[in-house]
């Protein structure tokens, strides 16, 4: 029995460590999305914060000082995005696939001409790491069945970005359907001209969903250099800014069911790798793959409308014309 | 502001591109300075690794050969309006298609055997590429993310394949058995020494003559046949397309079909020319570049190629100048292809409001 719930406590922890990134990028890829600006570039924001966090991090020693660097990086690659698709009406899926193709490489080429170890940045050790963060009482909770492992490892000893991160989903349903700023910057999302009409920006709501989106995807990169690996790796997002896309297709570009997608497909995740060469009973052994490709297979049945309709904004991907 | 821009002809068709593209190469040459190297001398290293020697030449027009294919690839979905960003995993998938014929139709002699590895590539790029055009023309899903899914799961699907189907029992490797020599491109080096003319060793091989053939093919379709004019129809106005009576459906599936088709040539050119059995991760990021190089040529086939012939220098000459400089690695040429994607592509216009205004006296004559 014991045994069972440590088994869960240890795969939801996991599944948990897997999410944050997932969820920061899908959540980024929401507030750009829902401003009219569609990103495929999550990936290589993420990446190239990466890179910057791992890298300040490692110069400074401050992980703190890694974050900071990871969203300017992200913010400034989302900038560009965002001349591009806003200002210059460019297409917005090529500028993305830009940003992506940049990122990757010249993350790996300053990586391996300022550091000199192939790419990777420094080591990170201490303080320029983000630390566990241990809840008052967590060893002493542990006697309790049940409750006291859930809360000594799942709930105890997070970091301070994955309670960013958890704390990001609430807020942005906040703003979004709650304030003034979140109802413009979804109906810019959907109908632009009404928006326009009313003598509100276009342009000035559009930046302000990208920078947005731009400093959630940093923090995303910074989580994984600094965070959750001890520096950075090439090309260590792996994908998980598609992930995120896929996420959001299928949390229908909400917060709330971003927070829940993104937690499942870590959850899906922790389980591949939990579930590598372990006999089940009836099924036999799942191979990995088939695990891995469920994100992406669900998307697109998503996609498909064979379970409910993913309709994106309105207007997203399609450039504002003010006036012919 | 907002009027459509009209430029004179030789602008919009020469002038903007240039112009575009030297700035992608002007910002590399930044890069090149900020990590403290000569952006000259890289140039130099670049064209001598690139074009200087017999050897470099057969590896640039090798490397050239996947982005004649991708690059068409994507330049031929593009003309329908389409955004084929799948090309990496409709040339992996096609992979297996070359793979599965030339390892168990290798009883055929090579004259039949290669244009059925051929065929299956093919078939096998078209199938992965007809589900997202389907699911795009009829249920409305947008075909960039659903391409961008296809792509996962090709790499998850090609995994499980290797690593637990087509592997060899006793090897460790996940990839399959050298395919039988019938099975195999005659490579040029090998052609030309058979005439007595000795060439050194490059993987160029039969393969760079298919792709001119099927640049020539690709602009026969778009500009002298009843479906390339439909498709270029349904890219630039759906609307119209179907007021005239033509099938937007039937038109998607088949560009995009075809789209898959020539991501295949990719696959002809990597397992049946060069590597001669199915390995993990072959495409390695080639179907990419085939974006590059479709944006770059301007989504036309003489561009596609000039396009694909530079992308080749700079992937052989990248491999030199690594070598020469090492602190240029090889990353630098993804840099580039990102700079001209984003120049070439989504800041297109960024040229044409200052030129429209040098240009306004031109611009009435031009425009009629």
């Amino acid at each position: 029995m014991t045994e069972t719930i440590d088994n869960a406590v240890f795969v939801l922890a996991s599944a948990l460590r897997l999410a944050v990134p997932l969820l920061l990028a899908c959540l980024a890829g929401l507030w750009s999305e829902r401003s009219g600006v569609v990103d495929i570039g999550l990936e290589g924001k993420m990446l190239g914060a990466a890179f910057a966090a791992g890298a300040a991090a490692a110069v400074t020693g401050n992980a703190w000082v890694g974050l900071a660097a990871g969203v300017a990086a992200s913010v400034a690659l989302g900038l560009v995005h965002g001349y591009a698709s806003i200002d210059q009406r460019g297409n917005q899926i090529v500028s993305g696939t830009a940003i992506n193709m940049i990122a990757v490489g010249l993350t790996a080429l300053l990586g391996a001409a300022w550091f000199g170890q192939g790419g990777r940045t420094p080591p990170l050790e201490g303080a320029a790491r983000f630390q566990p963060i241990a809840l008052p009482g967590a060893d002493a909770a542990a006697a309790i069945p049940v409750l006291g492992p859930i809360y000594r490892s799942l709930i105890s000893g997070q970091d301070a970005l994955t309670w960013l991160a958890l704390a990001a989903a609430p807020l942005t349903a906040f703003v979004l359907y709650r304030t003034r700023f979140g109802l413009r910057l979804r109906a810019v999302g959907e109908n632009p001209a009404a928006v326009d009409t009313a003598g509100i920006s276009v342009r000035a709501l559009r930046y302000a969903g990208v920078v947005i989106c731009g400093a959630l995807c940093g923090v995303a990169g910074a989580y994984l250099s600094v965070a959750q690996a001890a520096g950075f790796l090439p090309q260590m997002t792996a994908g998980k800014g598609f992930i995120a896309l896929a996420a959001l297709v299928f949390a229908k570009w909400r917060p709330g069911a971003a927070l829940a997608t993104c937690f499942l497909f870590g959850l899906l995740d922790a389980a591949a790798i939990r579930l590598q060469g372990v006999e089940l009973p009836l099924v036999g052994q799942v191979p990995v793959q088939a695990i891995q490709a469920l994100p992406y297979l669900l998307t697109v049945v998503l996609l498909a409308g064979f379970i409910g309709r993913a309709i994106p904004p309105r207007a997203s991907g399609v450039p504002y014309v003010k006036e012919r | 502001m907002s009027a459509p821009i009209v430029l004179p002809k030789w602008v919009d068709l020469a002038l903007v591109p240039a112009l575009n593209v030297a700035t992608a190469f002007a910002i590399s040459g930044l890069v090149v300075l900020a990590i403290g190297e000569n952006p000259l001398h890289a140039v130099r290293s670049l064209v001598a690794g690139s074009l200087g020697s017999a050897e470099g030449l057969g590896f640039t027009l090798y490397y050239a050969t996947n982005f004649i294919f991708t690059g068409l690839a994507v330049a031929l979905a593009y003309r329908a309006g389409l955004f084929n960003i799948g090309g990496e995993g409709q040339a992996y998938v096609a992979g297996l298609g070359a793979a599965l014929v030339c390892l168990h139709l290798d009883f055929l002699p090579a004259i039949l055997l290669l244009p059925a590895g051929v065929l299956g590539a093919a078939a096998f790029g078209a199938a992965w590429a007809i589900v997202p055009a389907w699911l795009q023309a009829r249920r409305g899903s947008h075909i960039v993310i659903t391409t961008i899914m296809f792509n996962w799961l090709a790499t998850t699907l090609m995994a499980y394949l290797l690593v637990n189907v087509m592997r060899e029992p006793q090897s460790m490797q996940p990839e399959t058995r050298v395919f039988a020599p019938n099975g195999r491109l005659p490579q040029l080096h090998d052609i030309a020494g058979a005439l007595g003319l000795p060439l050194p060793a490059t993987p160029l091989n039969l393969a760079f003559l298919l792709a001119l053939v099927a640049a020539f093919l690709v602009w026969l379709l778009l500009w002298r046949t009843r479906l390339g004019y439909e498709i270029r129809t349904v890219g630039l106005s759906p609307t119209a397309a179907d007021y005239a009576g033509i099938s937007t459906t039937r038109v998607i599936v088949v560009t995009m079909a075809l789209s898959g088709a020539l991501c295949g040539g990719l696959a002809v050119n990597e397992i049946m020319g060069v590597q001669h059995r199915l390995l993990l991760e072959f495409t390695s990021g080639y179907g990419f570049v085939g974006i590059a190089v479709a944006l770059m040529g301007r989504a036309h086939p003489v561009g596609v190629v000039l396009a694909s012939l530079l992308f080749g220098m700079l992937y052989q000459g990248g491999a030199e100048l690594a070598f020469d400089q090492p602190k240029i690695t090889r990353d630098m040429i993804v840099v580039i292809q990102g700079l001209v994607v984003l120049f070439a592509g989504a800041l297109e216009g960024v040229f044409r409001a200052p030129l429209a205004r040098l240009f306004a006296p031109a611009g009435p004559e031009a425009t009629t």
